[in-house]
């Protein structure tokens, strides 16, 4: 015999708190797994991800991969039945999972750029050459171009804990 | 006709430059002026930025949006990703003071700016729907070339509809009229609106999961005959171009519309950057 887990009230409500504001409203038809392209492909369930959410298993929800499996096509979020802000929950999910140290190390990187340089995609020798070709300005006239406007990403950063927040974790 | 800010964001200029150079030279010959916003940022990302921390997604976005405000004009960007960004967040701040206090005040600690609620920002799709139109684009088309396209409208230009509220989410037709305009035959195919599965972080973090969806779409395209595939977002872009070489089973060019209407205009082929494509475009 299995036991019956307890609901956790208090983590629903950090949920709610953090964005996911209909969470409660899910009635558990499965028109977002049935719509959902990732599953698909996965075992990932998103039906079964929001009732966890609703229950308030926390140690089933954070740590999980199957958070990261959603593309934020928003097709089960336009779909929903009972007007679910499903991309918001997972948004929601996903920011506490960070804030407790669960971002895989792909991710880490794609932070640490943007944090640091303001784009997350790098401008090799490569790209200046053929923006050049193009008849585009070698180096786009962005962040890049511009080391104050750097800095005050730099500085954004810094004031939102973010730099802290790539930098830790497990 | 109108003047925009035209924000860059990073996929495009950094790694598709010809979508720029096309964009640019499209924007022209349409008539609409594009400037340059200065110092802007990536917009963050909303699939991947905003899972990590809503607060620096919003700061970030708020700063963008401000660029455009001091230089008094709207934003266009040719990308459903900035596009969702810039869109959703001016959305939020205009509509939750809370919000808007909390950002305006990393602003002001930042940059010394905030964020007022002057800026309006448009989809160049949706832009060359509604100001420009069908007709006028009809109107620059050389040749005829007959084309049968694939169109991929992306997520993130239609969905959320509730607050985006450009076309049906389920069954639009914005971005096939100015496929057909420009000369193409925008073809039916299974999943139409299917994400290409790049979105969200998933291509950084389970490539594999990523590929396996741009695989069941490359799967319908073909099956529906398809010629070449048409997107209007770089990252789009760049997971169909480059997927097709690792599946090594496809081989369909895929096109920016902003690419497209440069070759249906007759636009120097030189200025479209097709030559960085991973799957060789010779239409």
């Amino acid at each position: 015999m299995t036991e019956a887990k307890e609901p956790k009230p208090e983590f629903t409500r950090k949920v709610v708190e953090a964005g996911g504001k209909t969470v409660n409203l899910c009635f558990q038809c499965g028109t977002c797994t049935g719509s959902c392209p990732s599953g698909r492909q996965t075992a990932f369930r998103i039906r079964k991800l929001i009732r966890r959410a609703q229950l308030g298993f926390e140690e089933d929800v954070l740590p999980s991969d199957d958070l990261w499996l959603c593309t934020t096509c928003f097709t089960c979020y336009e779909r929903c039945p009972r007007g679910v802000e499903i991309v918001d929950i997972i948004m929601a999910l996903r920011n506490m999972a960070v804030r407790q140290g669960y971002m895989a190390e792909s991710h880490r990187k794609v932070a640490e750029l943007i944090s640091k340089t303001g784009h997350l995609v790098s401008l090799r020798d490569q790209d200046k050459q053929l923006r050049g070709k193009l008849g585009l300005e070698e180096t786009p006239p962005t962040v890049f171009a511009d080391p104050k406007a750097q800095e005050e990403v730099v500085k954004i950063a810094a004031l939102c804990g973010f730099d802290k927040l790539v930098a830790g974790g497990k | 006709m109108a003047k925009y800010g035209f924000f860059l964001g990073c996929i495009m200029p950094l790694r598709y430059p010809g979508i720029e150079s096309s964009t640019r030279a499209v924007m022209e010959s349409l008539g609409v002026e594009l400037v340059d916003m200065k110092g802007a940022s990536c917009c963050p990302a909303p699939g991947v930025m905003r899972s990590f921390d809503q607060m620096y997604w919003m700061a970030i976005a708020a700063r963008n949006l401000v660029i455009a405000e001091k230089m008094g004009v709207d934003i266009v960007t040719i990308c459903n990703g900035c596009f969702d960004t810039l869109f959703e967040v001016a959305h939020k701040l205009n509509h939750d003071e809370e919000m808007r206090e909390k950002v305006n005040k990393i602003l002001k600690d930042s940059t010394g700016e905030e964020y007022k609620g002057t800026v309006t920002v448009r989809h160049f799709v949706e832009l060359l729907y509604r100001d420009v139109g069908v007709e006028a684009i009809k109107a620059k088309v050389k040749g005829e070339k007959q084309l049968k396209a694939a169109v991929h409208y992306g997520c993130h230009f239609l969905k959320p509809s509730n607050v985006k509220k450009i076309d049906d989410a389920e069954r639009p037709h914005v971005f096939d009229d100015l496929v057909e305009a420009a000369g193409m035959v925008s073809v039916p195919y299974k999943d139409k609106g299917m994400c290409c599965g790049a979105g969200g972080g998933v291509r950084a973090r389970t490539p594999d999961v990523s590929l396996a969806m741009t695989k069941e779409n490359l799967t319908n395209m073909t099956n529906a005959g398809v010629e070449v595939i048409v997107d209007c977002c770089p990252f789009c872009h760049l997971q169909y171009d480059v997927s097709q070489p690792q599946l090594k089973e496809f081989n369909i060019p895929v096109l920016h519309l902003s690419q497209l209407l440069g070759l249906a205009f007759g636009l120097e082929k030189e200025k479209l950057g097709l030559e960085c494509h991973q799957v060789k475009v010779n239409l």
